[in-house]
Parts: C-alpha cells; structure tokens; sequence
C-alpha cells in the first residue's frame, strides 16, 4: 500500500514538473514572458508549485528568489493547492455604497467557507476582490468569469448552486 | 419585413441577465415563428436600462424596450409580431430619443451598442479606420500636431497633455519604441475602458495604431487587468480580424508600415495602474513603481521610448485623426477640452456611462441623469475620481466637472468615475478602508506609504471602534501630511485625500467634539 502511494505521488510530481518545464519552455524566449508564464501554469494546475519555481527560474535565466519574488507580489498568483473554482466578493467603494458591507460581513456563514479558503464540500474558493467593472449596479460579485449584479445575501445561495459545478 | 434584435454582450448587462433575456428571447421567438436576425451588441452604457433590447423593423429605426426580465419576453414578442409594441411595459420609445442618451455628447462612445463589437464591416461603416487612413497620408510630427490641437489630456488620471507626451518620444533616439495602454482600469466607480474594449474594440486598435505611427513605434501592448476576462476575449478576437484584414501587422493598409499588437494580463494589483510600475510588470518584474527620471517616453519598457496611454485617451485619437483636433477642441471648458466619460456608480438608481462636455455640474449627473439614490434616501457623500479622490459632501454638489475645478475643491476627477453614497455611510469606515486599501496594495519602495498607511490604519481601527482620542487624530493628520508629501508616487501622496477630506467634510463621523477636532487639524 505505502509503497504503491508514494509511487503515485513520484508520478504525479513528475507530471507537475513537466508541466512547469514546458510551460516555462514556451514563454521564456518572449519579451516579458514570465507573467504569462506564470497564468497559464496557474491556469493548468490551479497553482504554482513552490517545489518547481526553480525550473521557471532556469528556463528564464532567473534567480529562484526572483521569480519567487514575482510569485508574491501578484494577488492573483498562489502557490498553494486550490479549487478550481472561485467565488469573489467585490469590496471596493462603490459596492460598499450599494450594500457590499453587509455581503462581506455575512458571505462566510450564508455559504459555509472562509475567505481565502476553499470551501469543505463544495469545489470552489472564496476571495475579496476589489472592483469587477459592475459598479453601476452593485453589489457585485464574480463567479468563475460569470458577473452577477446587485447580489445580496438572500440571492447568493441560488446563484451559487446554479453556478458552480460540484 | 426583416427584423433585427439586439441585446447586449456587456459585463453588466449580462450581470443583470441580458444572457437569460437572450435566451428567453429566442425561446419565444421560435414559439411566435418570428423570423429574425440576433445581434449581441456592446452596451451603450445606460444600465439603468439593461438589459435592453432594441428591435429595428421597417422604417422606424431602432426602438428600445427596457429594462426587460425573462417573464417580460412573451409578451414583448406577441407585442412585436401582432402590432400594439408602443403599449408594452417596456416600451421607451426610438433609442435615439432616450433621455439618458439624447442628452450627451458622445464622440469616443458613438459607436457603443450600435452593432457586434468585432464586427469589422460595421466598424468602418460608422465612420472606423477614417482617422487611420488619415495619418497614414501624413508625417509623424503632423499627427503629433494634430493631437496637440485638440487639446486632448490624458485620461488615465493625470491628466497629462497627450501631444506633448507623444512629442517626447517622437524626439527621443532609439531603433525600438513601444505604444503601451494602459487598460488596469483599477479605480472602484470606472467601467468606461471596459465599456469601450467590450462595445468598440477596433476604436482602440485603431487608436494605438495612430499612436505608433504618430512616435514611430512598431509593437503596442494592452495591459488588461485580470478582473475584465470578458474584455479580453474582445479584444483578442478583434486583433484576430484586424490582422487578418490588413489593419494590424507588417503592412498597414498596404502602406509597407508596420504595427504590432498583444493583450499581456495584470495579475489582481492595483498599483501596476501606475504607469512605471505597469511597466515593470510588463517585462515580467514585480509590480514596483520606478523613480522619474528617467520619463517612460524616454526609458520605458525594456529601457526604450514608451507612450504610455489610457484606453479612452487612445481610442479619441481614432475620432481626433478623423474629424481633425479642431472640432474635438470646440467642446469643452478652459484648459478642459472635449468630452468626459463620466460614470455614475455606487447607490444610484440610473447609473452607467455619460459622455459629456467638462463642466457639466456633478449636482445634474446625479439627480437628472442618475435619478437621486437607488436607497431613496438623501445622497451623503459622493467619491469622486476613485479611491484616491476626494469625498464631497452634498452642500459641495454644484461643482462644475472640470479638472481644475475639482482641484480647486481639494479633489481631483481622475478617470472619472462618481459614487454616490446615501446618509447610512459611516465616514469614518471609508476613511479606513482607503488606508487599509492603500497598506494592502502599496508596492512597498517607499516609507511613507508602506509604513505610513499601516499606521494610519491602526489609528483609524481606533477611531472606528470609538476608542481613539484626539491624540490619534494629531497623529493621523501628520500621517497624512508626512504621506502627501514624502511619497514617490500617488498612491501613498494622494491616500490622504479621502481620509481627510472625510474628516474635514464629516466630522461627527470620527467620534470627537469640534472643539478637539480643531485642534487636531
Ligand atoms: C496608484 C495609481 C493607479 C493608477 N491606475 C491607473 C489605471 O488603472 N489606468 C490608467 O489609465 N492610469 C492609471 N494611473 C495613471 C498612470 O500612472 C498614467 O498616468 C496613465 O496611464 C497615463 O496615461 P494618460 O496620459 O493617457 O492618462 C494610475 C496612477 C497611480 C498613481
Ligand atoms: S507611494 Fe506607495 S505605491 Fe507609490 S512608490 Fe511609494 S510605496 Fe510604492
Ligand atoms: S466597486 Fe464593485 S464592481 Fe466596481
């Protein structure tokens, strides 16, 4: 059993670094091309693995610490494992105007997750985020790269069922 | 007869349902046999309204109806096939004859909501790719000119005059130079970039092109930020066909010029709006922001000469170069010339787009175009020119929506963007939040925002749990002179624009006598 895990576990880290390897391989002779590097191996493996920014900062000519240092500047960017799916609040003053307060305030008991975490049950994270856009008719919020306008606390559940897939 | 519907693509007219509308529309039309053409357009801006659906038949133009939900379909459908339209509950009339639109200006928004945003032919049908035909018979110092004649000034915040910017990187030495725009459009209360990249992409594409040729810079980027993935597929599609047709790559229109294009993401930071620091997350860095000198139009991306403009200050160019910098300078007021896109957000009952002549007054945008406050309630406070403006109390309203009339209020109008408070806010709160905004999203080169707006939260944490004394308010006043004055960019130095224009304009929302508070300021 142990030993079958660990194999299972060698395979998947050698398809994440493969996949770390390419993605690096195919940006890094463009003008700039870490960022784009970096969303599109957040974008196929939900995140940025710690254990192969050395392979990102090799294809570019980097130090680990610079691109490391690239990694945590950026919001979006993360380097810990993380449901595919996301639901962000947007917190920013013109949705605070028309309601967001009470959104933020309650969103983590209406839904049953934290913010920044991922939900136990259900495939999907929670996160602030500030604006999305839709500030002439907020409360707004995000759900994958859906807008949903004029969201309250009693509206959020159905258009979470509707929206995220389990 | 033929039929054409259109119902909106838009961020927010899809937010409030346009797709469910859409789909209910087909549904009923298939039920009615109505024959039809759909046409998912951009939006014009007036989500009050949304989602909208326009039906042009026969010679009574376009007509609106507005703002529709899914259970208004049928009936809206039988309305249209069996006569008695004008008696329907959504019925607004000829779209031209919109209030809300009738009485703007639009130049730079014309075109949004008229057709499918990647729609080329429609494009050039409503006058697209004139300007660009235009500058490709001229020298690069005579668009330069043209663009100086108008008058135009940045739209981005700043405000900076776009001829004279440009002059600079046409004068500046260097086989390679770049065209960036900068559409990171962070500031809450702003959609207009994104309204215009989701309605009239080619508007921006045009624009750049223009600018290229204007400094002689062969490769634009768009610096889009990662919250407007609907704008993203646009543009992309749009660069598609603009390549494809000849208007974009090594031979523009057959002139033997060249101007390449790319969309490049931001990554969720809001100071990566700041142009140097746009830039260095451009090159693939950390978002930090440069010390000037050296000038981007000097030193820019990759250590060359770099325009760096906004989405609205790129896509006037188009019409500047159509119909000449003269006609766009005769709208206007003072050193303020042409039009704004103001956009009204926040607790508003009408809120959306309003492209106008500066100087119209902020009292008429909120009460005659917006319609008072969505609440009902009086209007409080109103934040004008995003996170780092001012907050206007509803005795300062008449201001005349200039640059230099807001400066002289203590604000600034910045990108333009309006939200409308109503009497429930809790000044002291907004005031923490812009400095808990400014210690999150602050790129940490310099100390006074770094370390100040930390500190000016933990003051204001004080006063929001009413605990503070009128120490903490000495405190938070120095604070803020300390970060107006001592800070590299206008993150830290304008961060004490909201706080203390709350805590001038609200007083009895930071928990102390008057008597205390003056002392304190
Ligand atoms: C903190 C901060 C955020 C900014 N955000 C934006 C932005 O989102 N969009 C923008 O066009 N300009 C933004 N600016 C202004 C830019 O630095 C720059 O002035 C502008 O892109 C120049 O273009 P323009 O002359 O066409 O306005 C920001 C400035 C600061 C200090
Ligand atoms: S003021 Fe703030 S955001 Fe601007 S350079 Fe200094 S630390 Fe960075
Ligand atoms: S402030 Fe929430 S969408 Fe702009």
């Amino acid at each position: 059993m142990l030993s079958k895990h660990s194999l299972t576990v060698k395979a998947m880290k050698a398809s994440l670094e493969k996949t770390v390897e390419q993605t690096a391989a195919k940006h890094a002779a463009s003008q700039g091309g870490l960022l784009p590097c970096l969303h599109e191996i957040q974008a196929k493996l939900g995140y940025i693995p710690n254990a192969h920014l050395e392979n990102i900062a090799t294809a570019f000519s980097l130090s680990t610490a610079e691109v490391h240092g690239v990694v945590s500047f950026y919001h979006d960017l993360r380097t810990s494992p993380s449901a595919p799916q996301s639901i962000q609040i947007c917190c920013a003053e013109a949705c605070q105007a028309s309601g967001s307060r009470e959104l933020e305030a309650g969103v983590a008991g209406v839904l049953g997750v934290e913010f920044d975490e991922t939900h136990p049950t259900h495939n999907y994270r929670l996160e602030r985020v500030y604006c999305l856009g839709n500030c002439a008719c907020g409360p707004s919020i995000r759900i994958n790269d859906d807008v949903y306008g004029r969201v309250d606390l009693e509206s959020l559940p159905q258009l979470v069922t509707e929206a995220v897939q389990l | 007869m033929t039929i054409t519907v259109y119902i909106s693509q838009d961020t927010t007219a899809v937010a409030v349902g346009a797709e469910r509308v859409a789909t209910a529309f087909v549904q009923a039309a298939l039920n009615a046999e109505l024959n039809y053409t759909l046409v998912r357009n951009g939006s014009r801006g007036a989500f009050g309204l949304e989602p909208l659906i326009e039906i042009e038949m026969g010679a009574q133009g376009r007509l609106a109806f507005g703002p529709v939900s899914v259970a208004d379909v049928p009936s809206l459908v039988t309305a249209i096939t069996d006569g008695g339209y004008e008696r329907h509950s959504n019925y607004l009339g000829p779209v031209s004859t919109i209030p809300w639109l009738e009485n703007q200006t639009r130049i730079t928004f014309k075109r949004c909501g008229e057709g499918a945003p990647t729609d080329l032919a429609n494009y050039r049908a409503l006058g697209g790719y004139r300007g660009l035909e235009h500058a490709l018979t001229l020298s690069p110092q005579a668009i330069v000119d043209e663009i100086k004649v108008s008058g135009l000034r940045g739209r981005g915040g700043a405000a900076f005059p776009t001829g004279i910017k440009w002059q600079t990187v046409l004068d500046a030495q260097g086989e390679q130079k770049y065209i960036v725009c900068n559409a990171d459009e962070g500031d809450s209360g702003t959609f207009a970039d994104r309204l215009l990249m989701e309605a009239d992409p080619y508007q921006l594409i045009e624009g750049m092109t223009i600018s290229g040729l204007a400094v002689g810079a062969t490769k634009g980027f768009i610096y889009l930020r990662s919250e407007y993935p609907r704008a993203q597929k646009m543009l992309e599609r749009a660069i598609d066909v603009a390549i494809a047709e000849g208007y974009l790559g090594a031979d523009l229109c057959g002139s033997g010029q060249r101007f390449e294009l790319e969309v490049r993401m931001g990554a969720g930071s809001y100071i990566c709006g700041e142009e140097t620091a746009l830039l260095n997350s451009l090159e693939g860095k950390r978002g930090v922001v440069r010390a000037k000198p050296p000038l981007p139009a000097l030193e820019g991306l990759f250590g060359k000469p770099t325009a760096v403009n906004n989405v609205l200050t790129l896509a006037s160019v188009s019409s500047i170069l159509a119909d000449g910098g003269a006609e766009y300078a005769r709208h206007g007021l003072d050193r303020s010339k042409g039009t704004m896109p103001l956009q009204l957000a926040g607790n508003i009952q009408r809120g959306g787009l309003i492209e106008v002549p500066f100087g119209v007054s902020l009292n008429k945008v909120i009460n005659e175009w917006g319609g008072g406050t969505r609440s009902g309630r009086p209007v409080r406070a109103v934040q004008v020119g995003g996170p780092l403006g001012a907050y206007l109390s509803s005795d300062q309203l008449d201001v005349p929506l200039t640059y230099e009339a807001l400066a002289e209020l203590g604000g600034m109008l910045g990108h333009g963007g309006i939200v409308v408070f109503d009497d429930t806010v809790d000044m002291a709160k907004q005031a923490h939040f812009a400095m808990d905004f400014c210690a999150k999203e602050s790129c940490g080169k310099c100390t006074p925002c770094r370390i100040g707006a930390v500190r000016g939260r933990e003051v204001l944490d004080r006063v929001v749990d009413s605990t503070a004394s009128s120490n903490d308010l000495i405190l938070l006043c120095d604070l803020c002179e300390t970060m107006e004055q001592a800070s590299l960019c206008a993150m830290g130095g304008l961060t004490p624009l909201p706080v203390k224009s709350a805590m001038d304009n609200f007083p009895e929302d930071f928990g102390v006598t008057d008597n205390q508070y003056e002392v304190a300021v």
